[in-house]
């Protein structure tokens, strides 16, 4: 006899079991870099340059590295990316050319990042001679979280229901007016998941900068966008494992660091994603 | 007068031959009925008047449709669709407040006056029944109204931008026989400044409000006559047969 009551339980225990399994590492991981990240956490750690050889000191050469890194890779991506996802969702046949190149787009995100910090050192520090600079390392995540964003854009533009832009075309407005009246304005929450999406992306990677801007020490502040920087991820990397005795508190005081600056620009980014939602009135 | 002369209409999409050889005239200021079962291709020839129809990429046409004399295809598309607004067959408020759905066409023609805006809101929102309901919320969202509301909102968009001829789509398809009755007054007011194009499942109402009708069936224009001849002594007998509800 088949029981469904108990077919429905069976189900639903390894449901639950697949969440757990997704939510329990990371739940750890979270843990245990503030458990141990936390104790290095004080004024000094956040606002001092790295001394005695990066096994003392601060990290903030780091930090303002990697948010000037986020920052250029985000005006350089956000603007093409979307324009991009423009044009592929409300200009662009239907044909298979444009299939193509869709798919091409998502298979890019997918692409091993240090396959595009070589794609940068070619591209940007040898043949436009920007060198190892903080516009190359810039330019070389915004091509990386290029993907992401034209992906997510493309799909935010085309939820929105196709029956207001006729409407609006039936009234008489051309199709430029409707994208920027009705079209975008209803897509901005998307738009703003997938800009999350690439700015985490981006300030977490190591193999994009690693030949493109990162410097493994660098005691001072950049002083333009010509300038070499250190950036958090690297930085790690280098205290975990090319420089010996590190204290472990540093190391996970970088971590933290750099989870939480990844957490606050989310959580800024999630904020005008609220705003807009609320806007929305359907 | 005559407002649109049709000739030799053909349309396709991709293999499909949607109309055939309809020729038709349609004149100024009266109500045409369009009836005829699903698939008989008359919302298709009701966006061919305002050029809807061309955002489908496998749209086809040849003959010719013209508005006063000259071929639609001539005049600037946003101007055509200004002269020509349509509403659709179900309430399909813009996500914006009630006053900016009234005024978005006006504006998307390049009025920026705010008191000139306001004025037309008002005087748009009068000639379609809804002003008294509406007066002191006009900041709300549209989509807080009813959906009788709603649809009277969508007339009273259509009429801010000024046209000339109004295309209803099946307007009452969701609507309950009040909120019908409600548009359907609004249409015989609005006789007398626009020309009316209604597409219609509802053949009772065909014969209620439209001076004239026409009966499509699998693409092609069977009957065109006054709606009391359509109804009494039918010239067809297909049309005699759906009008009474034989099949369709």
């Amino acid at each position: 006899m088949k029981n469904p009551h108990r077919t429905q339980n069976i189900a639903f225990f390894f449901l639950f079991l697949a969440t757990l399994l997704i939510v329990v590492p990371v739940g750890l991981i979270v843990v245990i870099i503030i458990q141990k990240g936390l104790p290095a956490i004080n004024w000094q750690f956040l606002s001092d340059i790295p001394r005695q050889g990066m096994r003392a000191g601060g990290i903030f050469p780091a930090i303002v590295g990697t948010i000037y890194l986020v920052t250029g890779a985000i005006i350089f991506a956000l603007p093409i990316g979307l324009l991009a996802a423009i044009y592929l969702s409300e200009y662009s046949k239907d044909n298979m050319l444009t299939r193509l190149i869709k798919l091409a787009i998502v298979n890019l995100a997918g692409v091993p990042s240090v396959v595009y910090g070589l794609f940068g050192l070619a591209l940007f520090v040898v043949f436009f001679k920007f060198g190892a600079s903080i516009l190359s390392g810039s330019l070389t995540l915004g091509i990386m979280i290029l993907p992401v964003i034209i992906t997510t854009s493309r799909e935010a533009l085309e939820s929105v229901p196709y029956s207001f832009r006729e409407v609006s075309l039936s009234l008489g407005a051309s199709k430029w007016q409707t994208i920027r009246h009705i079209v975008l304005p209803n897509a901005v929450p998307g738009i703003l998941t997938g800009t999350i999406l690439g700015l985490g992306r981006a300030a977490g990677e190591t193999a994009p900068i690693l030949f493109t801007v990162a410097a493994f020490y660098l005691p001072r502040l950049p002083s333009s966008i010509f300038d070499q920087a250190m950036a958090l991820p690297y930085h790690l990397y280098v205290i975990s494992t090319q420089v010996p005795n590190v204290d472990e508190k540093i190391r996970y005081g970088t971590a933290f660091v750099l989870l939480a600056l990844v957490i606050f620009m989310n959580l800024v980014a999630i904020i005008i994603r609220y705003k807009f939602r609320k806007k929305k009135k359907w | 007068m005559v407002k649109f002369d049709i000739k030799d209409l053909n349309i396709w999409f991709g293999s499909i031959h949607a109309l055939k050889w309809v020729s038709m005239g349609i004149q100024a200021n009266e109500i045409l009925s369009v009836v005829g079962p699903s698939n008989s291709g008359k919302t298709t020839f009701l966006r061919m008047l305002n050029r809807l129809n061309d955002l489908n990429q496998n749209f086809k046409m040849t003959g010719a449709i013209k508005l006063e004399q000259e071929d639609t295809k001539d005049i600037d598309t946003e101007l055509l669709r200004k002269r020509v607004g349509m509403v659709f067959a179900l309430p399909l408020p813009l996500p914006l407040s009630i006053f900016d759905n009234v005024a978005y066409g006006v504006r998307m023609h390049g009025m920026k006056n705010k008191k000139v805006l306001v004025k037309i809101v008002e005087e748009s929102l009068k000639e379609s029944y809804l002003w008294e309901e509406v007066k002191n919320r006009l900041n709300e969202s549209a989509f807080k109204l009813s959906g009788g509301q709603q649809q009277r909102l969508c007339i009273a968009r259509t009429l801010a931008v000024q046209p000339e001829v109004i295309l209803f789509d099946e307007p009452c398809s969701g609507l309950d026989p009040i909120s019908t009755a409600k548009v359907e007054d609004a249409m015989v007011k609005l006789k007398e400044k626009y020309t009316i194009v209604l597409v219609t499942n509802n053949v009772k109402q065909a014969a209620r409000v439209g001076d004239r009708t026409a009966f499509f069936l699998s693409g092609e224009l069977i009957e065109l006559d006054k709606t009391d001849k359509i109804f009494t002594a039918p010239q067809d007998k297909r049309t005699d047969g759906y009008i009474r509800g034989k099949f369709g």
